[in-house]
């Protein structure tokens, strides 16, 4: 544990006290995940977690949280390269403003989407003119996923970004890449670390999206009941699902992180 | 879980001890009796709860609102509770079984109303017409006391709805007709009176194939079951009614 094959030091002069918290810290966070696993009712669990509705929310869950996390990466990662390598007037305030969904408590995310897109909204009138209704579709869920989880990918972006700092981007200007090339051929691949490490966040936590879920686009099973929802419904009147269907949530969630790092090693 | 019922044998203990020491004193300002009662009646308890406090000199009522089987798994795991006031008789049970009360009474009931927004614009005028193609329609998930009476209506109305969406609570459903998302919601009587101007009610004759019954009753293992029984006493007193029935509760058979 404290010797390394990569020749890294051994743990330095940390104080032997720090282990107290930090051991504690550890038990706060694994032992309510132990007792999930405790509360699984393993006898009932695989027909519990193939029942329809178990099948359709974690389906749902799935395909909306790939969305959004694709939308996260398009919209966010302009958005974290201006925020790195531009300066421009107010753009601490914009920056914190971008980056307000972190600590927003996610209903009132909910109902900031309800007053700008809902059919009464800022822009209801207009969308609905078009004929375009989002409240209670899924891409209402993939709305109020993306909105949640787009500082996630900027946040941990713009450090890589910052981070690499701009030597190569200098060097390559200089030889007369364009400013495109420059993005794309050095740009990208210097932060891809970064990028990835952005987009798995945005993945889970869009994935364990609820709060802003519920508000905006309701729950319907199929079309609107994520994954988190369904458990929140089936907590009081049938637990054990509840809880196998909690431990899924978790072990994808796990698997999405474990692949990602996994990739992060190799590359 | 050892831990778990220790510890709950240990405020068992230790409750009933410190309430005692407060009866004890010359001042009763230690007195609390803690109500556990159903969303759905937070105003009116609220209005009992100061009358209760008005009348008995030191003695705090603390309430707890939510759902009426959130408040049943947490009186289970062992909360302090002197008093529950369930939203239906089948979560009631849930306790009753369990022998952690007995002999609930029966002190109100509530039925279903339509509840539109105030312009109303799908035009719903009846509950056949909340199954039209183009109504969004949002009601209670079947899982929940409010649901599993829409369920009832549904099926003895012959008329099969089509929601888009099953929400969690009879607020949820309210909320998504009070901002104009849903054309409309099935909720309670109650509910469309304490939104007052938001929404509209309603009524419609098939309701009464589920009306909601609240019972409530005195906890077996509270520390103040003579105040716990004279709160029950109040609430199903004319006093206690007159509040209930303002609200639009009706009153139980």
């Amino acid at each position: 544990m404290t010797t390394s094959s990569h020749g890294r030091p051994r743990s330095f002069g940390l104080p032997a006290w720090v282990f107290v918290p930090a051991a504690l810290g550890a038990a706060f966070v694994l032992l309510p995940l132990a007792a999930i696993v405790a509360q699984v009712d393993w006898a009932n669990f695989f027909p519990l977690i193939t029942s329809e509705s178990a099948r359709a929310a974690l389906w749902l869950s799935l395909r909306t949280s790939a969305t959004s996390t694709l939308l996260c990466v398009l919209l966010g990662v302009p958005m974290a390269v201006v925020l790195a390598r531009t300066e421009f007037r107010g753009q601490g305030v914009v920056r914190s403003l971008v980056l307000l969904p972190l600590v927003l408590p996610p209903v009132v995310g909910g109902l900031a989407l309800l007053y700008t897109f809902g059919r009464r909204g800022l822009l209801g009138e207009t969308l609905s003119a078009w004929g375009i209704e989002i409240a209670f579709t899924t891409a209402a869920v993939v709305m109020a996923q993306t909105f949640v989880s787009m500082p996630f990918l900027v946040v941990s972006l713009e450090g890589a970004l910052r981070t690499a700092g701009q030597r190569y981007e200098t060097v390559a200007a200089s030889l007369g890449a364009a400013p495109t090339t420059v993005f794309r051929r050095i740009t990208l691949p210097l932060v891809l670390p970064g990028l990835l490490s952005g987009a798995v966040l945005a993945f889970a936590r869009s994935l364990g999206e609820f709060g802003a879920t519920i508000t905006f686009a309701g729950s319907l099973q199929g079309t609107t009941q994520t994954l988190p929802s369904l458990i929140y419904q089936q907590r009081v009147t049938d637990p054990d699902a509840a809880v196998a269907l909690a431990l899924v949530l978790v072990v994808v969630a796990v698997l999405v992180i474990g692949l990602a790092r996994n990739r992060r090693g190799v590359g | 879980m050892s831990v778990l019922s220790r510890g709950v044998l240990a405020a068992l203990i230790i409750v009933p001890a410190l309430a005692g020491c407060g009866g004890a004193g010359d001042g009763q300002d230690d007195i609390t009796i803690r109500v556990y009662a159903a969303a759905s009646l937070t105003e009116t308890f609220e209005k009992i709860a100061d009358e209760f406090e008005a009348e008995h000199d030191g003695v705090d009522v603390t309430l707890n609102f939510a759902g009426s089987s959130d408040l049943v798994t947490s009186i289970q795991q062992g909360a302090e509770a002197d008093v529950f006031a369930s939203a239906d008789l089948a979560t009631m049970e849930k306790l009753t079984a369990d022998g952690l009360a007995s002999d609930p009474v029966n002190f109100a009931t509530n039925t279903l109303e339509i509840a539109v927004p105030p312009d109303n614009p799908a035009g719903i005028s009846s509950f056949a017409d909340l199954a039209g193609a183009d109504v969004k329609l949002v009601v209670c998930a079947p899982e929940v006391p409010c649901g599993a009476a829409t369920a009832k209506v549904e099926e003895d109305a012959g008329v099969t709805l089509s929601p888009v969406s099953e929400e969690q609570s009879v607020t949820d459903v309210l909320g998504k007709v009070t901002s104009g998302e849903a054309d409309a919601g099935l909720v309670y009587v109650t509910d469309v009176i304490a939104a007052g101007d938001d929404v509209e009610g309603i009524e419609f004759p098939e309701s009464s194939a589920a009306v909601n019954t609240y019972p409530i009753v005195a906890l077996r293992d509270s520390g103040q079951a003579d105040l716990a029984q004279e709160f029950v006493d109040l609430v199903t007193s004319a006093a206690g009614q007159k509040v209930l029935g303002d609200a639009g509760f009706a009153p139980a058979p």
